[in-house]
C-alpha cells in the first residue's frame, strides 16, 4: 500500500491528551501577560486616574490633594471666573472656525490633488509637511513670520504701501486669525490626505457613469462623491474636534494666552490652575468640563460607528 | 440574428473624426487647477523659506531686512550658537542637551511602546479571552480623553514610583499614551492577515510567542515601520508631557526650544531663535520626507479604520 | 480505481476518527448539532455542502482549531478532545494555502518538524521524502510568493506529508485555484492518497471534486449530516429532498403531487413499477424526483411506460451534452441529452419517464420514500 518507506512514523504526534480540560483561567495563559500592559493602562490611567480628577474636581484642595468635599463650589467658581468663560467662548470660536476651515480645504485641496496632476506627490508632501512639525516649532514660524517688525506687515509695508496694517499677533480681535492660520498650516495636511484617500477609495464605475450622464464634475463632488465620504468625514471632525479640545502647545508658543487673555484656552486653564496657582481642585474641575465636552462630542460618535453593527 | 457584414473590417475610413484627438495642452481649467495648486504650496513652504533664511543671517541684516529676502551674507554662526551656546534660564549650554535628552527619551519610549502594542495587538486577534475586547475598547475610547485630566493623577504614580522629573517616567508616560492608537494600528494589521496562517503554524505545532516571532513580525514590517514613524515623530514633537513630567536637566528639545525663543529677558536674538526651531523640527521633518508614503499610511491607518 | 466502500460494519480498531456527539455553539447559535462519524483508517471522506453549513468548522473542531462545547473526538484510539492540534497526529491544508510567506519552501515543510524538536538529520529525511513524492526538488530554496498557485498547493501538502501522520485534513484546498489546474490536481490528490493510505478528510462546496475523490461523501446542512455514503449511491438514492437538490448538475426536476397505493399522480402519473420502496408505501402528498440526465426523449422515450410532451423553452448547446429548459406543469422542467441532438427551441418533444430512476420524497417530512 504505502509507495515509499517512511522513516520513524509519527514522531511528532504526541502525547496523550490532557485528562482534565484546563481551567478557564489558565488557558491560553501567554495572551492574557502580554495583554497585561493594556489593562493596566485602561483600568490604573483611562478609568482610574480620570474617575480621581473627577472625585477630586469634587473638594477643595489647594497645593495638594485631599478628600474634603465642597461639593459644586468648584465649579461655580469655575464658571464664575471670567477668564475661563474667556477661555471656553475662545476654543468654541477657534474650534468652529477651525473645523469648518479644515474639513472645507481639506476637501478642496484633495479634490484639487485628485485631478490628475502631474508631480501630485510633491503637493502631496508641500501640504503634508507641517504636520510632521510640532505645535511649538509652528508656533515659533509664525510668530516669526506675523512679527509686525520684521514680518508680512513690514514687508508689505516696505512695497510703498505704508498705511498697510497686519497685525494679529498684538490685537486682541485679530488674534485668532493668527492662532487660525498656523493651526491649519499645520493641521490641513492631515485632513487633506485623509480625504485624498477616500477620494481614491470611490468606485471608478461612478466618474465613468456621472460622464455619460453628463454631469460636470463640481457638481459629482458635491452631490454625488460628498456623500458617499460621509464616514471619511465623521472620522475627519472626530480627529479635528478632538485635537481642538487638546489645544495647547500651540497657543503656548504662538501667544501664550494673549494679548490680554484673547487667546486664553481651557488647556491653559487647567495648567495654570494645577502648577502655576497652587488650585488643584480648580484644575480638576476645568479638566472635568473639558472631558465632559469630549463625551458629548464622542458619545453621537461611537453610537454611530458602533452602534448599527459589531465589527471584528 | 446573425449578421455576417459586421463582422467584415472595414476598408476605408469616412469623414469625420478619426484616431487620437488632438487635445491642447493647457486648457484654462488645468491652467486654475496648477495655479491654485501653486498657491497652496506658496502658503505652505513660506514659513519653511522664511525659516531657512532667517537664520541663515547675521543680526544686523535680519534687523535692517525682508524676511523674505534670501541672504545677502550667508553665516552659520546662529546654527553653531543655538545648537551651543543659546541660553535657558541660567543654562547656556544651548539646545543640543535638549537634543540629547529628547533622544533619550524617543528611543526608549518608540521601542518599549511598539513591542508592547504588538504583542497586545496580536493577542487580541489571535488569542482572544474573555473580556480582551472590553479592555480594548476601554483603550480606545480612553484615546479621547484630554490629556488635562489624567496629568496630575500620573504625577502622583510617578512620585510614588520615584520616577518624576526622569526620563524613565516620561518614557513610561509615552508608552502609556501611544499604546491605543500602536494596539489599534497593530490589530488592525494583524486581522488583516489570514486567519489559516495561524492555523498553519498551531498545527505545526507553534506557541504563543513562536507564531508572533518567527511567522508574523517577518510579515509585518511595514507595519512596524509605520508604527516607528507615528512614534518617533510624535514623541519627539511632544511639549505637554515634557513640561510636566521632566525638569530641566531632563527636559525634551521642544520645551527647551519654547523656553529659549519665548524667554522674556535679553534681546530676541531670530536668527538664534529661527536655527534653533529648525533644529527641533529636523528630526521629524527628516523621517517625514525619508518615509513618504508610510507616513501618510501611518497617519491615515490611525484615522480611518475604526 | 479504489475498491468503494470499506464495510460498515467493522472492529473500533479499523476507526481512524471518530466523532461522538459533537456540538458547538457560539452564543446562542448552534454551528453543529449532535454530530456523529466513524471514519474508516485510509478513508477518504468528503464533507460537503453550501456554505455555512458548518462543514470546515467540523473539520477545524477535528484539527483542535475550534473548541467544540459538547462531544468527543477520537483520532487513531485516543480521546484529542481537549489535545492542541499539533499533538493530534493531523496535518491540515488550508484553501489560501497558508504558506509563511517569508520562509523558504524547506523551512516552511520543516517548521513543523523543528517546533517539535526533532533532530536535524529526521527533518532532513522528511522532507527530501515529502519533496520527492511532490515534486519539489528544484523548488525547496524558493520563497512563496515566487510559485505558483498550483506549486503553492503542492507545498501546503508537503507540509501536512512530513508531519507523518495518520490523518490528513483538507480545507477547501483546490477553491483558490483555475479550472484546468483544479482538475489536474484532483487527479494527484487522488492518485496520493492510493499510494499513501491515510485517512483523509476534505472539505468542499464543489460536488465535482466530493464524487470524484471520495469513498464516502458527507452532505451538511444547518450543521446536520443530511446524508453519509458512497457518491454513487448519494447521486443515485438521496436520502431527502435536499440531498436530491444539491448534488447533479443542473439539479433534479422536482414535481409536486401525490401518492395512491404505489402510483404517483401529479401533473402527470407515473406508476411505480420498479421503484425501490424504503418502506410500504403509504398515501398522501409526495415530491416526485428525476434528473435531468435520466429524462428520456422522442425516439427513446417510446419505450416508456410514461410519456408526456412538453415544449422546448430555452436549449444550452455545452458541446458534450445540450439542456433543454422546458415548462412542465407551470414548473421548469430540465433535460440532459446528447450534444449533437437536433433539437430546436420551440419544439414539441415527446418525453419519457422511467420510475426505476426516479425518487419519491415524502412532501411532509422530505424524507425518501
Amino acid at each position: 500500500m504505502t509507495a515509499l518507506p517512511d522513516p520513524d512514523r509519527g514522531a511528532v504526534r504526541a502525547k496523550a491528551a490532557p485528562a482534565r480540560r484546563p481551567s478557564r483561567l489558565l488557558h491560553n495563559p501567554m495572551s492574557k501577560v502580554a495583554a497585561m500592559p493594556m489593562i493596566a493602562t485602561a483600568l490604573v490611567i483611562f478609568v482610574g486616574c480620570s474617575l480621581w480628577t473627577v472625585v477630586h474636581s469634587f473638594t477643595d484642595s489647594k497645593l495638594l490633594p485631599r478628600l474634603n468635599f465642597v461639593g459644586f463650589e468648584q465649579y461655580e467658581r469655575l464658571w464664575s471666573s471670567s477668564r475661563w468663560i474667556t477661555s471656553v467662548e475662545n476654543i468654541a470660536i477657534y474650534g468652529v472656525t477651525a473645523l469648518v476651515l479644515s474639513l472645507v480645504l481639506g476637501f478642496l485641496f484633495a479634490a484639487l490633488l485628485d485631478q490628475r496632476i502631474r508631480a501630485e506627490g510633491i503637493f502631496r508632501t508641500i501640504i503634508l509637511y507641517p504636520y510632521a512639525l510640532s505645535f511649538i516649532v509652528t508656533g515659533l514660524v509664525w510668530q516669526w513670520v506675523l512679527n509686525p517688525d520684521f514680518g508680512i506687515q513690514n514687508v508689505v509695508r516696505d512695497l510703498g504701501f505704508a498705511s498697510f496694517s497686519f497685525d494679529p499677533l498684538n490685537n486682541p480681535d485679530t488674534v485668532m486669525i493668527a492662532l487660525l492660520m498656523a493651526g491649519l498650516w499645520q493641521g490641513t495636511g492631515l485632513v487633506t490626505v485623509i480625504m485624498l484617500a477616500g477620494l481614491r477609495g470611490v468606485d471608478e464605475d461612478i466618474w465613468k457613469a456621472t460622464r455619460v450622464d453628463g454631469i460636470p464634475a463640481w457638481k459629482t463632488y458635491l452631490f454625488v462623491v460628498v456623500p458617499i465620504l460621509r464616514p471619511v468625514f465623521v472620522t475627519a471632525t472626530v480627529l479635528i474636534a478632538t485635537g481642538i479640545v487638546k489645544l495647547y502647545d500651540l497657543v503656548v508658543a504662538l501667544t501664550n494666552g494673549g494679548p490680554g487673555s484673547a487667546t486664553q484656552m481651557p488647556a491653559l486653564y487647567v495648567y495654570d490652575a494645577m502648577f502655576a496657582k497652587q488650585n488643584l481642585a480648580q484644575g480638576f474641575a476645568a479638566s472635568t468640563i473639558m472631558l465632559l465636552a469630549v463625551l458629548v462630542l464622542l458619545i453621537p460618535w461611537s453610537i454611530h460607528e458602533f452602534g448599527g453593527k459589531k465589527r471584528g | 440574428m446573425a449578421d455576417l457584414s459586421v463582422n467584415t473590417p472595414a476598408t476605408r475610413l469616412l469623414d469625420g473624426p478619426s484616431g487620437k484627438r488632438k487635445r491642447a495642452r493647457f486648457t484654462p481649467k488645468r491652467i486654475m487647477i496648477y495655479g491654485a495648486l501653486l498657491l497652496v504650496s506658496f502658503y505652505y513652504l513660506l514659513p519653511l523659506w522664511v525659516m531657512v533664511m532667517t537664520s541663515l543671517k547675521g543680526m544686523p541684516e535680519v534687523r535692517m531686512g525682508n524676511i523674505f529676502a534670501p541672504p545677502v551674507e550667508i553665516t552659520f554662526e546662529p546654527w553653531v550658537k543655538a545648537w551651543a551656546q543659546a541660553c535657558t534660564g541660567l543654562n547656556c549650554d544651548g539646545l543640543s542637551r535638549g537634543f540629547w535628552n529628547s533622544v533619550q527619551i524617543t528611543v526608549p519610549s518608540v521601542v518599549l511602546s511598539i513591542i508592547i502594542a504588538s504583542v497586545n495587538g496580536y493577542a487580541l486577534v489571535n488569542w482572544r479571552f474573555k473580556g480582551s475586547e472590553i479592555f480594548f475598547t476601554i483603550l480606545i475610547f480612553g484615546a479621547f480623553i484630554p490629556y488635562q485630566v489624567m496629568i496630575y493623577p500620573i504625577v502622583i504614580i510617578l512620585r510614588e514610583l520615584g520616577l518624576m522629573g526622569s526620563v524613565w517616567g516620561l518614557v513610561m508616560v509615552h508608552t502609556i499614551f501611544g499604546m491605543p492608537i500602536l494596539t489599534l494600528l497593530f490589530r488592525n494589521y494583524f486581522a488583516s492577515l489570514p486567519e489559516e496562517l495561524f492555523k498553519a503554524a498551531r498545527v505545526d505545532g507553534a506557541g504563543f510567542w513562536r507564531i508572533f516571532l518567527k511567522v508574523l513580525v517577518p510579515m509585518s514590517l511595514p507595519i512596524f515601520t509605520v508604527a516607528v514613524i507615528l512614534q518617533l515623530t510624535g514623541i519627539w514633537n511632544d511639549f505637554l508631557f515634557g513640561v510636566i513630567y521632566t525638569k530641566p536637566a531632563t527636559y525634551p528639545m521642544t520645551v527647551q526650544l519654547n523656553n529659549i525663543v519665548n524667554s522674556v529677558q535679553g534681546v530676541k536674538e531670530y536668527n538664534v531663535n529661527m536655527a534653533a526651531t529648525l533644529l527641533t523640527g529636523i528630526v521629524p521633518l527628516t523621517v517625514y520626507l525619508i518615509s513618504g508614503k508610510l507616513f501618510v499610511r501611518g497617519i491615515a491607518s490611525g484615522a480611518v479604520k475604526g | 480505481m479504489l475498491d468503494t466502500v470499506p464495510p460498515v460494519s467493522s472492529a473500533l480498531d479499523d476507526i481512524s476518527v471518530s466523532i461522538r456527539d459533537l456540538e458547538l455553539a457560539f452564543g446562542s447559535v448552534k454551528v453543529l448539532k449532535d454530530l456523529n462519524i466513524d471514519i474508516h483508517k485510509g478513508e477518504f471522506l468528503v464533507l460537503l455542502g453550501a456554505s455555512g453549513c458548518g462543514k470546515s468548522t467540523l473539520l477545524n473542531c477535528i484539527a483542535g482549531l475550534l473548541e467544540p462545547t459538547g462531544g468527543q473526538i477520537f483520532i487513531e484510539g485516543q480521546n484529542v478532545t481537549w489535545a492542541e492540534p499539533s499533538e493530534r497526529g493531523i496535518g491540515m491544508v488550508f484553501q489560501s494555502y497558508a504558506l509563511y510567506p517569508q520562509m523558504s519552501v524547506k523551512s516552511n515543510l520543516s517548521f513543523g518538524l523543528k517546533n517539535a524538536k526533532l533532530p536535524k538529520d529526521q527533518i532532513e529525511k522528511r522532507v527530501a521524502r515529502a519533496a520527492e513524492i511532490l515534486h519539489l526538488g528544484p523548488l525547496l530554496d524558493r520563497k512563496p510568493g515566487a510559485l505558483s498557485g498550483g506549486q503553492r498547493q503542492r507545498v501546503a501538502i508537503g507540509r501536512a506529508l512530513v508531519r507523518d501522520v495518520d490523518v490528513f485534513l483538507f480545507d477547501e484546498p483546490l477553491s483558490n485555484l483555475d479550472a484546468k489546474l483544479r482538475a489536474e490536481l484532483r487527479v494527484e490528490l487522488k492518485r496520493l492518497h492510493q499510494s499513501l493510505a491515510n485517512t483523509m478528510i476534505y472539505v468542499t462546496h464543489d460536488q465535482v471534486e466530493a464524487m470524484t475523490l471520495a469513498d464516502r461523501i458527507a452532505i451538511m446542512k444547518g450543521g446536520v449530516i443530511q446524508q453519509l455514503a458512497a457518491p454513487l449511491e448519494i447521486y443515485n438514492t438521496p436520502a431527502n429532498l435536499y440531498v436530491a437538490g444539491f448534488i447533479g448538475a443542473p439539479p433534479m426536476n422536482f414535481i409536486q403531487g401525490a401518492l395512491r397505493g404505489t402510483d404517483f399522480e401529479g401533473i402527470i402519473n407515473v406508476p411505480m413499477q420498479g421503484y425501490g420502496f424504503s418502506a410500504a408505501p403509504k398515501d398522501g402528498a409526495v415530491v416526485f424526483g428525476i434528473r435531468p440526465e435520466h429524462v428520456l426523449v422522442n425516439d427513446a422515450a417510446a419505450s416508456c411506460a410514461v410519456q408526456t410532451r412538453v415544449v422546448v423553452d430555452v436549449v444550452e448547446p455545452m458541446g458534450a451534452d445540450t439542456l433543454l429548459w422546458c415548462t412542465l406543469g407551470g414548473d421548469e422542467f430540465r433535460i440532459r441529452l446528447d450534444g449533437q441532438t437536433p433539437i430546436r427551441q420551440g419544439d414539441t418533444i415527446t418525453v419519457g419517464i422511467d420510475p426505476a430512476r426516479a425518487s419519491l420524497f415524502d412532501k411532509e417530512t422530505e424524507i425518501r420514500l
